[in-house]
């Protein structure tokens, strides 16, 4: 970029804000999904709405393509730079601008991140529901972007159930207020259509959140089974039954494996474990969970534990909650997947992707939210062994089609970003797209906001890593790496 | 355009071919919406001929209304051009009830009592209650995002949707959404279709997620001497980790405003749930009542030709000021109010009164009193007389210009519902 320009930008966001350095820029590279990397021009890190809005307005006099960016923690590349433009990276901008007990709304900056709105709020009895895994780093305004999930959208739903009022900067930089604090706003529900857009629309500058109450009691069962399928079934017996969990979660032995290495959660040691978690009235609670267990062992469970203190359940899901991570130990490497089937379809996809799994000699490993049916296939390689990328590359996408055809999504939460784009004609026909992209025009006409993710036919020019590279530091003898 | 002229003319003979000719009526006055007479009533059999029927509308520069039950058709303001009706009661199919995956695929046309029925029959339910489900369709209660007295606990319709068809007026059938109940693929579409009137296209199919019919349902009720006590009230039920699946207050009169709460469970937790409602209330005793006090909403809007009802949404803190100021307002100016204020700050208001006159200044006076709360209000219903001088929908703030974008982006040819929505689209 020219110096004239990056003087420019200087002016807006001071030296404090801007990155410009070589080794500095590699930082964003990538976000959550390494497979993919794109050196950006400049990164600038605002600390206003309207620092913002004066950025974007030079980006759209001179077209310059315009990447946000919260934690750099999504998963299918949605903040993956785009050649020859600017990194917007919002976490500066971390204030919470107003907790409002009596209606439950809270008002944030876009750089907050997802646990602190329930720790603001939770003082008083209220909690933020979607819970991704990455929650204690990742922003809202990334939340936002993807339309995050997490283990409990069976009962409470996603990041759109919960979004208000949206303040944003749309690719001419003007500044636009969609929706509020009150239901219902008039006209197109354009926070609706916002959400989950993927920083396709324009930047995210305010966000007025819905909190709600937490319930009486939160009880956590772990049952233990010697297969998927069996924990499977079980989850639909409870279903059956009428019950309506906040979540229902299962790990397979080699995600259990893994979770236990990094954080020792203590799960029992079996083939499949699933969490049942039941919310709501003490009472309604308690005699709801004496009838979990008589129908998972109805379905083959041998062991059967229920957290007994609030300690003992964070434990229970901090190990869920790193074992994406935790596969880390496990394997070199590793693809994460996000399809969604319905839930009856269950034990017929799961036996699909073991067969997979073993014509392709690649282990996977699962993790996924039972409840509704979003698979989060693990699949371990090796990239120093030659062929086994694009081997692994091409099992994920053989269970993406898997979950299509039987009725599902490429995606239940982590987005389309880079990483799906050349599935979404899998999904969606001609005609779907094409209205989509009449929304997109309406947006940024100019195409300026991640103008290479979401939709086929884009060449992002991409670059994929290569062996480790040691840093410039290691060189220099300065640091070493164990 | 007299009717026999209007039949034998080329809209007519294409539209036939479409539909064949025994799905294409003249319209009869009971047709007209807001008195604006359309030549033609006509029922498409499938999404494909719904969206041709678009296609030579918009090529040919007619105005299409999409109507489902007909429940809602005082919605909006005056078209500012109405050829045909497009009625939905041909598509009125439930495709699919997956129960074990607790979602449902059903045609736009299909009443809600109908759909309910269906799923009953696997202990499901669509977690929604709008206004007249024996008439009211699933496109219809879309389409005006009208989700009624359960939302407090289940969501709005918007978050109970999973997928939608829709036609265009280009004449192309898209799918927004899925099947699954998580998915993030592609723009949220049906965000943008639902509450917008049909003014994009028009949804021929939806796929919802349900949610399991509880064992037991108690309906319990309070009289309180004030609307500020009584909206006091409902503040300490939100904020209390009570299970209520419904929540509002009604009132006719300042000093004799009843609060009824709905909880659903098992037997044991429906008690229990009493118990603790109980504590919170104090002094105001509950007592179960029938669950009629439901259906209040929708009796509002019986005999109501003469009478303005105004949908405001507020936030739950100032209910108790809005209740307030509509009384005080109301008293001098011989207005009668009756009101129903959900505790999501959703409130419905009906206002009599003998001539027009008194109307106008007292909806001028709520409109105030909402803008003040920085609310919003729309009038649902009002004499036809009062629809020329009056925009239904309010002002709508910094978005519109965006919103008029989106519309020439799907109906530029303003075929559908043309001038109903806000600020003139």
């Amino acid at each position: 970029m020219n110096a004239r320009l990056v003087n420019e930008f200087r002016s807006i966001v001071g030296d404090a804000g801007l990155v410009s350095g070589a080794e500095q820029l590699r930082t964003y590279e990538c976000d959550g999904l390494t497979l993919f990397r794109v050196v950006p021009e400049l990164v600038l890190l605002p600390a206003s709405t309207q620092e913002i809005q004066a950025i974007v307005k030079v980006c759209h006099r001179e077209r310059i393509p315009i990447v946000a960016r919260g934690s750099g923690t999504g998963l299918s590349g949605g903040a993956l730079p785009v050649k020859g433009g600017v990194v917007i990276g919002v976490s500066r901008m971390n204030r919470i601008l107003e907790v409002d007990v009596s209606n439950a709304r809270v008002v944030v900056e876009p750089g907050v991140t997802n646990s602190a709105i329930t720790a603001a709020v939770s003082p008083h009895g209220y909690f933020y529901a979607p819970d991704p895994s990455s929650q204690v780093v990742c922003t809202v305004a990334g939340n936002v972007a993807e339309n995050s999930g997490g283990a409990h959208c069976f009962k409470y739903g996603v990041t759109t159930t919960y979004v208000l009022g949206l303040e944003v900067v749309l690719s001419d930089g003007s500044l636009l207020s969609l929706g509020g604090k009150g239901l219902d706003q008039l006209g197109y529900d354009l926070v609706g259509a916002f959400v989950g857009s993927e920083g396709t629309f324009g930047i995210i500058t305010k966000i007025t959140l819905r909190v709600i109450k937490k319930p009486e009691t939160t009880q956590t069962l772990m049952a233990a089974f010697n297969s998927s399928s069996e924990a499977g079934a079980a989850v639909s017996g409870v279903i059956a039954s009428g019950m309506f969990p906040a979540a229902m979660e299962i790990m397979d032995r080699l995600a259990l494996e893994a979770a236990e290495a990094a954080v020792h959660p203590n799960y029992p040691n079996c083939q499949a474990l699933l969490l049942v978690e039941l919310d709501g009235s003490a009472c309604e609670v308690e005699l709801l969970m004496e009838k979990v267990g008589p129908i998972c062992q109805s379905c083959g469970a041998w062991e059967l534990r229920l957290a007994k203190s609030e300690a003992e359940r964070m434990a229970v899901w901090k190990g869920r909650k790193a074992a994406f991570a935790a596969v880390g130990r496990i394997s070199p490497n590793y693809l994460v997947q996000d399809g969604v089937i319905p839930r009856t379809a269950l034990p017929r996809i799961l036996g699909e992707i073991d067969r997979l799994s073993s014509e392709a000699g690649l282990r996977v490993a699962n993790v996924f939210h039972a409840g509704d049916g979003n698979l989060h296939p693990l699949v371990l390689y090796d990239r120093r062994i030659a062929g086994q990328e694009e081997g692994a590359m091409k099992l994920a996408e053989d269970i993406l089609r898997l979950c299509v055809e039987a009725g599902g999504s490429i995606t239940g939460e982590h987005g389309i970003g880079e990483e799906k784009k050349q599935f979404m004609p899998v999904m969606f026909s001609e005609a779907d797209l094409d209205a989509m992209q009449r929304l997109r025009s309406a947006f940024d006409p100019y195409d300026l906001c991640n103008p290479t993710k979401m939709f086929p036919g884009t060449d992002a020019k991409v670059q994929r890593p290569v062996a480790y590279e040691p840093h410039p530091i290691e060189i220099a003898g300065l640091a070493q790496r164990y | 355009m007299s009717q026999a002229r209007g039949q034998n003319n080329e809209a007519w003979i294409e539209l036939s071919a479409i539909v064949g000719p025994e799905h294409l009526r003249p319209a009869t006055p009971a047709d007209a919406v807001d008195a604006v007479q359309p030549s033609g009533v006509i029922a498409p059999g499938s999404a494909q001929e719904v969206a041709q029927v678009l296609r030579y509308c918009n090529s040919a520069g007619l105005a299409i209304i999409p109507r489902g039950g007909g429940s809602q058709l005082g919605l909006g303001n005056r078209p500012r051009k109405a050829d045909f009706v497009l009625s939905l009661e041909r598509l009125n199919r439930v495709i699919e009830h997956a129960w074990g995956d607790m979602t449902v695929t059903v045609e736009a046309g299909c009443t809600i009592d109908r759909l309910q029925c269906v799923l009953r029959e696997h202990g499901q339910q669509l977690g929604a209650d709008p206004m007249q489900p024996e008439r009211a369709t699933v496109g219809g209660v879309l389409a005006t995002a009208e989700s009624g007295t359960m939302r407090i606990r289940y969501g709005a319709l918007r978050d109970l949707v999973l997928g939608l068809e829709m036609a265009l007026p280009d004449g192309s059938v898209i799918k927004a959404g899925g099947k699954v109940v998580k998915n993030v693929a592609g723009y949220d579409l049906t965000k943008l279709a639902i509450g917008s009137l049909g003014t994009l296209g028009v949804i021929t199919r939806a796929v919802f997620r349900l949610h399991p019919i509880r064992a037991a349902i108690g309906t319990y009720a309070a009289t309180l001497p004030t609307v500020s006590a009584a909206a006091k009230l409902v503040l300490a039920i939100l904020d209390s980790p009570l299970v209520y699946t419904g929540l509002q207050i009604h009132a006719r009169r300042a000093d004799q405003v009843l609060v009824h709460v709905r909880f659903e469970g098992i037997p044991e937790s429906l008690q229990d749930q009493f118990v603790k409602l109980g504590r919170i209330a104090g002094a105001h005793e509950f007592a179960e009542c029938g669950g009629e006090v439901w259906t209040e909403r929708q009796k509002l809007f019986v005999n109501a030709a003469s009478s303005v009802i105004c949908k405001c949404s507020v936030l739950p803190s100032q209910i108790g000021s809005l209740c307030d100021a509509l009384f005080r307002q109301a008293e001098p100016a011989e207005v009668a109010v009756t009101l129903l204020a959900q505790g999501t700050g959703l409130t419905e208001v009906r206002l009599d009164a003998a001539g027009l006159q008194p109307l106008m200044i007292a909806l001028r006076a709520l409109r105030g009193e909402v803008d003040r709360l920085e609310g919003t209000l729309t009038v649902a219903q009002c004499p036809i007389a009062m629809k020329g001088d009056l925009d239904v929908w309010g002002t709508v703030k910094d978005a519109l210009p965006l919103m008029h974008r989106i519309k020439q982006k799907f109906d530029p040819g303003q075929t559908l519902n043309p001038g109903r929505f806000v600020g003139g689209i």
